[in-house]
């Protein structure tokens, strides 16, 4: 970190504090304009004449109307479904895979890394249309199970990717001396090496989740009816439809669908952060 | 128990009989001593999800491209058809030319302001590991919901931005008293989606918005790992603050930099969501990326066989990068 020591305040408000703040609020002014949005009455949301950028009657008729008019309750059960189980398949999938290419030495482990690190370039974009035919060849459109299967082709090569340089960092010996009390292999990968890796493993979990969470492409693709949609699906073809929009309970839906990740977020900036910035750096 | 264990590294060839008369799970458990053996079987999940969910999707994409297939039918082989028809269309033009427009710029944007914030960043200031937390926000929200947000923003007759011009051409005109030829009483400002250049503007804005904090936080992991000593070695050289950036951080943070904005590439060069969510390629064509228009094309319009060409359209140049990045990675590992 570096020192800037015998600066005046007045600098230090030029170059540091003001544009500081620029940036924070550029950064957070869309959630509060969700926000503020949420708790007007239509007749201030829709008056140009009043200022925006306060409420005088605030309200939370728009945030019943998500519960009462729309199955944003059952977007919601089914996001967190298929996020937990897509997270789950992910991170079995990942660490297995991570401990095999960053431990063990055998013909092939080299293109398997590289194979990894391919798909992990590989955008959903270019692949949903031929995917969409795999899916539908086995009998999984419209079911939450086509999102739990395919997500994981997004988070595996991220996650393998990142525990591989994670369980780079465990020293060698320690699984060594388990192997020689006679601990098998598999033995000293479940004792030695997942306690010791859990930093990464929760890092490679929270960016799982919150990725499958946020997925709009295959979910908007892969499933149509609206009971089994996920929540950015359902806020945008259920609560969009026709030319007029309910502006309130767009930005309620919109607001409820960021709480639970920033709140799953807001608890491991640390590892979010490390797994965000590890998988870059590999 | 231990008696019939065979030596920890592999299993010999002698052995082999003995394990034999062992119970299967015994067996199972012995084989899987096999370094090689191991190895192989931790890899089978990831490679079964790859295998049926990328690569071969991947070549079914192929084959699909080669093909008229509609929705509902098998379609009949057609060749090159696809690609060249896509190659005639303006459609295909304008959207290739947006894609390389929108890249280019929204990847300069974060890559600036993202080195920007994070030396912000940086410094020792009360809260800083709130503000750092704080500013990720964009990055973690479900995209679309937040580009929820952007759309209302840039509503044609209820656009906060365009509130505050209007609230500023009065203050203006009260102030000075200058009243231009256009009265902003009966002009609505900017359409923010609704013309062309405005519209690019718009979703090139949007999407630097939401990646600007990837960059600002993986470029400050590379600040800090810069050694405080240096900038205090530039105190004493004299050096100004460009300098220290320019010939002390910036060298120090290349590595990352360079893969972070690769990263950052290919998300942005292969993007849906923001113009999705804005614009839906609009208007007249205006904003459409490759994705998108692959999109229109295979699923709105049904022509999967014309989708799955304009999909692999952004393949060439992701498998540059791709390559690029192998090449790059490998040469950072054995350079140390």
């Amino acid at each position: 970190m570096q020192a800037y020591v015998g600066e005046t305040f007045f600098k230090r408000l030029i170059v540091f504090y003001i544009p500081l703040f620029l940036f924070v609020a550029v950064m957070l002014f869309p959630f509060y304009w969700m926000f503020i949005t949420s708790i007007k009455p239509d007749f201030e949301l829709y008056n140009v004449r009043r200022s925006p950028f306060i409420v005088s009657q605030a309200t939370l008729e728009h945030w019943f109307y998500l519960f009462k008019e729309t199955m944003f309750a059952r977007w919601a059960w089914n996001t967190l479904w298929i996020a937990t189980a897509s997270t789950a398949i992910s991170l079995f999938a990942g660490i297995l895979a991570g401990y095999s290419l960053s431990r063990l030495r055998f013909p092939g482990s080299a293109t398997f890394g590289i194979s990894i690190f391919i798909t992990y370039l590989v955008p959903p974009t270019l692949l949903f249309i031929p995917l969409a035919s795999v899916i539908a060849n086995l009998r999984l459109l419209d079911s939450p199970w086509a999102l739990i299967l395919t997500y994981p082709t997004i988070l595996v090569p991220f996650s393998a990717w990142l525990l591989m340089g994670y369980f780079k960092t465990i020293p060698r010996e320690l699984e060594e001396c388990a192997r020689i009390d006679g601990a098998t292999r598999l033995q000293a990968m479940t004792k030695i090496i997942l306690p010791l890796g859990m930093p990464g493993i929760l890092s490679a979990g929270i960016f799982s989740f919150t990725l499958s969470w946020n997925e709009f492409l295959y979910a908007l693709v892969f499933i149509s009816s609206p009971q089994q949609k996920t929540i950015p699906v359902g806020v945008v073809s259920e609560l969009m439809k026709g030319d007029v929009f309910f502006w309130g309970s767009l930005m309620a839906g919109a607001l409820l669908g960021s709480i639970p990740v920033a709140f799953v977020y807001s608890f491991f900036v640390e590892n979010y952060v490390s797994g965000m910035t590890g998988a870059v750096k590999g | 128990m231990k008696s019939t264990t065979p030596p920890i590294s592999t299993v010999s060839s002698n052995t082999l009989e003995a394990t034999a008369r062992l119970p299967l799970g015994k067996r199972i458990g012995q084989w899987l001593e096999n370094e090689a053996v191991l190895g192989y079987v931790l890899m089978v999940p990831a490679l079964l999800l790859i295998v049926v969910f990328i690569a071969y999707p991947f070549s079914l994409g192929v084959w699909m491209s080669l093909t008229d297939k509609v929705v509902g039918t098998p379609g009949n082989f057609v060749g090159l058809a696809n690609f060249a028809k896509l190659l005639r269309s303006e459609i295909f033009h304008q959207a290739a030319w947006n894609t390389v427009i929108f890249t280019i710029a929204a990847t300069v944007i974060k890559a600036v302001f993202g080195m920007w914030l994070a030396i912000l960043l940086n410094r020792k200031f009360r809260l800083a590991r709130f503000t750092r937390a704080t500013v990720l926000l964009p990055f973690i929200v479900p995209t679309v919901l937040s580009g929820l947000a952007w759309l209302w923003m840039f509503d044609a007759t209820f656009s906060v931005f365009n509130w505050v011009l209007k609230w500023l051409w009065q203050m203006e005109i009260s102030v000075f008293g200058l009243a231009l030829k256009e009265n902003w009483g009966y002009v609505r400002g900017p359409l923010w989606l609704g013309s062309p250049s405005l519209a690019m503007f718009s979703i090139i804005l949007v999407n630097a918005w939401r990646g600007l904090p990837f960059f600002a936080i993986s470029f400050l992991a590379g600040l800090q790992t810069v050694p405080p000593e240096l900038y205090d070695a530039g105190n004493i050289d004299g050096t100004n603050e460009f300098q220290k950036f320019w010939h002390i951080t910036l060298p120090l943070v290349k590595p990352i930099a360079v893969v972070v904005t690769v990263f950052s590439f290919v998300v942005t060069f292969s993007d849906f969501q923001v113009v999705y969510i804005l614009t839906r390629g609009g208007p007249h064509n205006s904003t459409h990326l490759f994705a998108t228009l692959a999109y229109q094309l295979g699923m709105t319009s049904g022509n999967l066989g014309e989708g799955a060409a304009a999909a692999l359209f952004m393949f060439p140049i992701l498998g540059l990068v791709i390559l690029w990045q192998l090449f790059y990675l490998r040469r950072e590992d054995s350079g140390g």
